[in-house]
């Protein structure tokens, strides 16, 4: 394609993802280096149906004249990336310095919150993206050797959870898995144990946790591959036949490496997916025993009586981060196989 | 008969809603109201939407992420609402934005009916209109205490000596629940046992943290201990997740707030029985003091100042409307209203013992917030059993100072 072409073809899209996902992205780096202003505070005598008492309050004149002069905050720097919320330098200093053993060293990093949620998020991506990978390829492989007439419907009923809204979705599990629930109740009952709790155990939490994350994710893996499958060429197959080969040996040398740039782009999209997990969080009340990145932001911004602009921008920059660093060996392989093919 | 019953009824809706449509006396204007979204409020808010004629507009958003939206909303110019519905906490970042306007001019004009305690000042101004109460208390299950020979427990050990009782006796394992849910809960819970200790949360004058001590400590036992005694599932205990489970029968004592008690004591509810046989009293003290352990709650209404002083005034008068004694008379059982003339009902029993008891109002402080968070994401490990209770404390200040630094309340 002429790069004219290209260009004119590329230009609507480029101009939405500049506007809608580069400039808030600079913003928000932006905002990230900033922290409030020092809070001008004043004694007052406050009264209310409970009685009178002096407390302190905000200036308000004073505070309204320095956002005036500055209106966005204070510059911190980096100050915010390395303060005990976020990467805790100072605090790792401490720790390593002066605990006894790895064990130790490793159990008061966990406790500090940002470590605590990047381990849960980590976790939850490398585990359930490969669990999605497989899942969805056997689904997909089981789906296409069934009768043609029961085709459309169990599709739909595989297609089921990605169409459930994630929040949704949660939210009707977690209702199940409570100990009133049907599958609490149930699991109560099987294994004998009146105490056994999905949602009260960190451990359990984590495995429903990623459990939900298969469940809901599995049906895309296996749309990719169901279409993919149906373009695996016959008289490949039909010679595999041939020369012996049964089912799962077809599988194995003729379909898996025809299908593996589509693995491929299921572990990227997946990657990038798992690790902004935020809804089952809130779906199953799980932020007691397992928190993300995403979570985090969500904390800083809408759980508190005052918003924390500069701490929720430094995590999301992070997590930028990070899902770049997931990214990278992913992007170059694909760098690679471009480049490999004639142009 | 059941005719005639119900055209009087009628007869007399009409006759008053015409009464409050005159009283309001608005000429013209525009009222925005937006709100929490709970039956109290609405009550208000319908009362307010009947000052509505040819020049007056009333229109309203009641919503739970109320405090979410009003600090953008009333930033603009001019304000997207006119009158904010707020409570103890979410009056501060209006405040401190310089987002509501001082109503001392409107109620000498227009605020007859008002009684001194409502009026929230600050600093000699007033800054808001107050009319309900909110705290939490205890609901018991009357029979099962009356059953096991047991008094009604006043402070924590005796609820604690209560649900032993309760287990040993084979009724129930769990019998306790509060709301421990981490994050807002769980905090609101850490702060209504700490406020009975009588000790502060900062040091007087500043926002130095004042927590690690043996006040701490004991508040922070006091809630393990409960956990004992709740069902393993606590970590999810929200006011909607209790509710349900107290009328399964499943739990004897419930810790909840007062605006919920109506629903509790409805004999016509989804369990009479079980509300037939339950009891409000004052929330419970934390080990030898005798403050009941609940923080005092307001509700009240805020008007913006970004906003034109016609609309401003409309929206006082037709808030006086909304909290006007005639509307206390149609829901008398919906809220502890602030307003002249009010008689507790049943309900109101709990709050009403708080109230008595002496318990202490929520810290109506700027930076009362950030610590509420720290608690909220802190608290829950040791609860669990997976980190001491000084390291609890210490977490919990660490995440309060650094919040605090970033927010410019701490060098």
């Amino acid at each position: 394609m002429p790069h004219k072409t290209f260009l004119a073809f590329i230009w609507p899209s480029l101009f939405a993802m500049i506007l809608f996902i580069a400039i808030p992205i600079v913003s928000v780096g932006f905002q990230s280096l900033y922290v409030e202003h020092e809070q001008i505070m004043i004694e007052a005598e406050n009264c209310g149906p409970f009685g009178c008492n002096s407390e302190v309050r905000v200036d308000r004149e004073a505070m309204e004249q320095l956002r005036e002069e500055q209106p966005a905050g204070r510059f911190h720097g980096l100050g915010t990336y390395t303060n005990p919320s976020h990467l805790a330098i100072d605090d790792i200093r401490e720790i390593v310095a002066t605990s006894e053993n790895f064990g130790e060293i490793r159990n008061r990093i966990m406790n500090l919150p940002f470590y605590k949620a990047l381990i849960f998020t980590l976790a939850y991506t490398f585990i359930v993206t490969p669990l999605v990978i497989v899942l969805g390829f056997i689904i997909a492989v089981v789906v296409n050797s069934i009768p043609n007439v029961l085709k459309g419907p169990v599709i739909f009923f595989s297609l089921l959870p990605m169409i459930v809204t994630p929040l949704v979705g949660s939210l009707v599990l977690f209702w199940m898995i409570n100990s009133r629930g049907i599958l609490g109740a149930a699991l109560q009952s099987i294994f004998g144990d009146p105490t056994l709790s999905l949602t009260a155990s960190p451990a359990l939490t984590w495995v429903t946790l990623f459990v939900y994350g298969v469940w809901h994710s599995a049906p895309f893996a296996f749309v990719v591959f169901y279409a993919g499958l149906q373009t695996v060429p016959r008289d490949t197959l039909e010679s595999a036949m041939v020369d012996g080969a049964n089912r799962l040996e077809r599988i194995r040398f003729v379909v898996i490496p025809y299908l593996l740039p589509l693995a491929t782009f299921i572990g990227l999209m997946q990657l990038m997916d798992n690790f902004r997990i935020f809804e089952p969080i809130i779906g199953f009340s799980a932020a007691a025993s397992a928190t993300s990145l995403s979570y985090l932001i969500y904390n800083d911004l809408r759980l508190s009586d005052t918003p924390l602009f500069g701490s929720a921008a430094a995590t999301s920059m992070l997590t930028i981060v990070g899902v770049l660093i997931l990214l990278t060996p992913v992007l170059r392989r694909n760098w690679r196989e471009f480049n490999r093919k004639p142009s | 008969m059941k005719f005639t019953t119900m055209t009087s009824a009628t007869a007399a809706m009409i006759v008053s809603a015409g009464a409050a449509s005159a009283a309001c006396g608005i000429e013209s204007g525009s009222v925005r109201i937006l709100s929490n979204d709970f039956a109290a409020l609405h009550a208000v808010a319908d009362f307010a939407a009947k000052c509505e004629s040819d020049g007056v507009e009333v229109t309203r958003n009641a919503t739970e992420e109320h405090k979410s939206i009003q600090v953008p909303a009333l930033t603009i110019d001019p304000a997207t609402y006119t009158v904010a519905v707020i409570a103890t906490n979410s009056i501060v970042p209006l405040l401190n934005n310089n987002l509501i306007r001082p109503l001392d001019d409107y109620i000498a004009e227009y605020g007859e009916q008002l009684q001194p305690s409502q009026l929230i000042k600050v600093g000699g101004e007033t800054m808001a209109i107050a009319f309900m109460a909110n705290a939490q208390h205890l609901v018991y299950r009357e029979d099962l205490l009356a059953e096991n020979d047991i008094a009604v427990p006043t402070d924590y050990d005796e609820l604690l000596a209560a649900a032993e009782t309760l287990r040993a006796n084979g009724v129930m394992e769990y019998p306790i629940a509060s709301n421990f849910m981490p994050g807002w809960n769980i905090a609101a819970e850490f702060v209504n046992a700490y406020l009975s200790t009588g000790a502060d949360f900062f040091e007087p004058g500043t926002a130095e943290l004042a927590i690690q001590n043996e006040h701490g400590m004991e508040v922070l036992e006091t809630l393990k201990a409960m956990t004992e005694y709740m069902n393993p599932e606590w970590v999810t205990y929200d006011s909607n997740s209790v509710l349900p489970i107290y009328e399964a029968g499943d739990i004897a004592f419930s810790i909840t707030w007062g605006s919920r008690a109506g629903a509790y004591l409805d004999e016509e509810g989804p369990a009479p029985a079980i509300a037939a046989n339950s009891g409000v009293a004052a929330a419970l003290a934390v080990g030898d003091s005798d403050i009941p352990g609940a923080a005092l709650w307001w509700d009240g209404f805020t008007i913006a100042s970004n906003i034109s002083d016609e609309d401003a005034e409309a929206s006082f008068q037709a808030m006086m409307n909304g909290v006007s004694p005639e509307m206390m008379a149609e829901h008398p059982t919906e809220a502890v209203w602030l307003i002249e003339g009010y008689e507790p009902t049943e309900a109101a029993e709990g709050v009403i013992a708080n109230l008595q008891g002496g318990a202490r109002p929520y810290p109506m402080l700027p930076y009362m917030g950030l610590l509420h968070t720290a608690l909220g994401d802190n608290l829950t490990e040791y609860l669990q059993g997976d980190e001491s209770a000084e390291q609890a404390l210490a977490d919990v200040a660490a995440a309060y100072e650094t919040a605090a630094r970033e927010a410019g309340f701490l060098n």
